[in-house]
C-alpha cells in the first residue's frame, strides 16, 4: 500500500500534517470521495427518496437502494430486503432487542459477554426488566478469551437471544463468532453479532458466519456519522414486528390500523438518511479500491509495532492478551501512578489523540478489576511515526507528572 | 496545563497530599462522583464554634480531581462555612472564566487551576471537590 497516497485522500491529514489520530476505534477520518458523495447528492439528487413520482425524486431512491445493495454484497447478504438501514449500531441493537425481544417470556435468557459496550448491554438489560427474561453472562479470561466452555457453562435450554460483539472495542480480541453462532443454532436461540469493531477491519459475511443479526456503524468505517446497519435473516425480519412506526413504513393505514411496508422498509419509519447511505457506499467502494488484503496487512504491520513499543514503555500495562495478534489494532494500557485522564491530557498536549476512561465498557473494567484505562486504536492510514510519538510521549507522562523515573 | 509552575503545583498536591486522610469522627460527609470519568471522592468535615475546624478526603481520580480537593481543603480549613461557600463561588466562576485577578489571589493555590477554563474535558475534574463542598454545607444550612 502506498502510505503517502492513502493519507492524501484524507483532507484531515492534509491540512494537519502533523495530526496523530489514534482514536480509530471511537470513529474513522473520512476520505474525500465520501465527503464529496454526500455533497453531490444533496447537489444533484436531493429529493424524499420512496415516495416521489418525479424523476428527482426516483434517482434520490435509486441511489438510496444501490446503497443497500453494496451493503448487502459487502457483508455477504442474500439480498438487499436483509439490510436495514439505522443511524448506528447502537440503534441496529435496540431494533432487535426491542422487536424480536417481544417474543420473549418470563424466564427465557438472553446470553451477552462481559465484554460487550453498553450497546449491546443496555438495550438486553432493559428487555430483560421489561420481559421478565433473564440476562446473564459469558466470563472472559483475564487474557479476554471466550472459551467454548465458558460460552456452554452460561448457556441454558432457556436461553432464546445470545448476543457477541466480534472485536472487544477495549481488548481487541477477537471473538469465534461461527462456532458460537453454531453452538446457539444447535440449542434453538437466535445469535446477534455486534460488527461495530470488525467489519471496518476485517471481511465479515454474514452467511459464512451464519449469524442471524449483524450490527455495524458507518462512521467507524470512512462513512459519515447517522448513518448504520442492521442485517437480519429475512425470515426472522419477516416475523419481527416494527420498531418504529409512522411514515414510510406503511402499506395501508386506516383510521383503526395499518399493515405494514414489505421488508426492509418496515424498520424504516420517517425520512432516511439517503446522504449517509451514499456515503457508506461510496466508503464501500474505497476498502474495495484499497483491498481488504492490504487493509489488513498492514494493519497487522502497525499492530505488531504498536504492541512492541508500547511493551517497552517502562511502568506500562496493556490490558488483555499477550501478543500483537490478539489485539486487532486496539490496545488499552495503564501507566502505573498516573490516572488515564492526565495521560490524555498530557498526550494533547503532544499532538496525539487518544481515548480515555471507560470504553463504555464498565461490565468489563469491573469483571478486569481496572477503574479506567487509556486506549490507542489503529486504522490503515496511521502511520509508523504516529505509533511512535505515542510511545515517545507516554515515555515522557509519568516525570511531567513529578514522578523521578 | 502548559504552564510547568502551575503543574508542579498540582502534581505535588496529587503526589503528596496534605488532607487525604479518613477523618474518624467527622461530623458531616459526602460523596461526590463524576460517572462519565470515574473521578470519585467523599469529603469529610467538622464544624466547630461557627469554623470548619477539620477537613479531610478520600478517593480516586485524576490529578486534577485529587489535587483540586487537597488546595480546596488547605484553603478553607480554619474558615466559618459562609467563607468557604464564598470561596468555591469565586473558584466555580474562575472556571467558567468570569472573576477578577484579585479574586483568583483570595484562592491562594487553587488559583493554579485558573487554566481549566481553557480546557473543558478537564472542569468536572477540577469542579468536583467544589461542588462536593456546596452540597455538604447546603445540607448542614438549617
Amino acid at each position: 500500500m502506498a502510505e503517502m497516497n492513502i493519507r492524501e485522500d484524507f483532507p484531515i491529514f492534509r491540512d494537519n500534517p502533523s495530526l496523530v489520530y489514534l482514536d480509530n476505534a471511537a470513529t474513522t477520518q473520512k476520505p474525500s470521495c465520501v465527503i464529496e458523495a454526500v455533497r453531490h447528492f444533496y447537489e444533484c439528487d436531493n429529493a424524499n427518496p420512496l415516495r416521489g413520482l418525479y424523476d428527482l425524486a426516483q434517482r434520490a431512491t435509486a441511489v438510496y437502494e444501490d446503497s443497500r445493495e453494496a451493503v448487502a454484497e459487502f457483508i455477504g447478504a442474500a439480498g438487499p430486503e436483509e439490510i436495514v438501514f439505522t443511524r448506528n449500531a447502537s440503534e441496529s441493537l435496540n431494533l432487535v432487542a426491542y422487536s424480536y425481544g417481544t417474543f420473549l417470556k418470563e424466564g427465557d435468557e438472553i446470553l451477552i459477554s462481559v465484554m460487550e459496550h453498553h450497546s449491546n448491554l443496555i438495550p438486553w438489560q432493559q428487555l430483560a426488566a421489561r420481559s421478565g427474561a433473564v440476562l446473564k453472562f459469558i466470563e472472559c479470561g483475564i487474557d479476554g478469551r471466550i472459551t467454548e466452555e465458558a460460552f456452554r457453562a452460561a448457556f441454558s435450554s432457556r436461553t432464546k437471544i445470545v448476543s457477541m460483539t466480534q472485536i472487544s472495542n477495549v481488548l481487541g480480541i477477537r471473538n469465534d463468532i461461527r462456532t458460537f453462532a453454531r453452538l446457539a443454532h444447535e440449542a434453538g436461540a437466535v445469535f446477534v453479532c455486534d460488527g461495530a469493531q470488525s467489519v471496518p477491519h476485517i471481511p465479515v459475511n454474514v452467511q459464512d458466519l451464519d449469524v442471524d443479526f449483524l450490527a455495524f456503524s458507518g462512521h467507524k468505517m470512512l462513512a459519515p456519522m447517522g448513518i448504520g446497519v442492521l442485517y437480519g435473516k429475512k425470515a426472522l425480519l419477516e416475523k419481527m414486528p416494527p420498531f418504529l412506526t409512522g411514515g414510510e413504513m406503511i402499506e395501508y393505514v386506516t383510521r383503526e390500523g395499518a399493515t405494514w411496508a414489505e421488508l426492509p422498509h418496515k424498520f424504516e419509519a420517517g425520512t432516511v438518511n439517503a446522504a449517509g447511505a451514499v456515503g457508506l457506499k461510496t466508503a464501500i467502494e474505497y476498502y474495495r479500491k484499497v483491498g481488504f488484503d492490504a487493509i489488513q496487512k498492514r494493519e497487522e504491520e502497525l499492530s505488531e509495532l504498536a504492541f512492541d513499543v508500547l511493551s517497552r514503555v517502562p511502568h506500562l500495562h496493556i490490558m488483555g492478551g499477550n501478543t500483537a495478534k490478539e489485539h486487532n489494532g486496539i490496545f488499552s494500557f495503564s501507566l502505573d501512578g498516573v490516572h488515564p485522564h492526565d495521560i490524555a491530557e498530557i498526550l494533547n498536549a503532544d499532538g496525539v489523540c487518544i481515548r480515555a476512561g471507560h470504553h463504555c465498557a464498565q461490565v468489563l473494567m469491573q469483571h478486569m478489576n481496572v477503574p479506567s484505562t487509556v486506549r490507542a486504536s489503529l486504522a490503515f492510514y496511521n502511520r509508523e511515526e504516529d505509533i511512535l510519538r505515542l510511545s515517545q510521549s507516554l515515555s515522557t507522562v509519568r516525570r511531567r507528572m513529578g514522578y523521578v523515573e | 496545563m502548559s504552564n510547568s509552575f502551575y503543574r508542579e503545583i498540582i502534581n505535588e498536591h496529587n503526589l503528596r497530599p496534605i488532607h487525604k486522610h479518613i477523618l474518624p469522627r467527622a461530623g458531616l460527609s459526602h460523596r461526590g462522583i463524576n460517572p462519565s470519568c470515574g473521578d470519585d471522592i467523599t469529603l469529610q468535615l467538622t464544624i466547630k464554634d461557627g469554623v470548619i475546624a477539620e477537613g479531610a478526603y478520600v478517593g480516586d481520580g485524576c490529578a486534577i480531581s485529587q489535587a483540586s480537593a487537597d488546595m480546596m481543603l488547605d484553603l478553607i480549613i480554619g474558615r466559618t462555612p459562609e467563607e468557604a461557600l464564598r470561596l468555591a463561588d469565586i473558584f466555580l466562576r474562575m472556571i467558567k472564566g468570569k472573576v477578577t485577578d484579585n479574586e483568583v489571589e483570595e484562592l491562594e493555590e487553587a488559583g493554579s487551576l485558573q487554566d481549566i477554563s481553557h480546557m473543558p474535558a478537564r472542569v468536572k475534574c477540577a469542579v468536583l471537590a467544589w461542588h462536593t463542598l456546596e452540597k455538604i454545607l447546603e445540607a448542614e444550612d438549617p
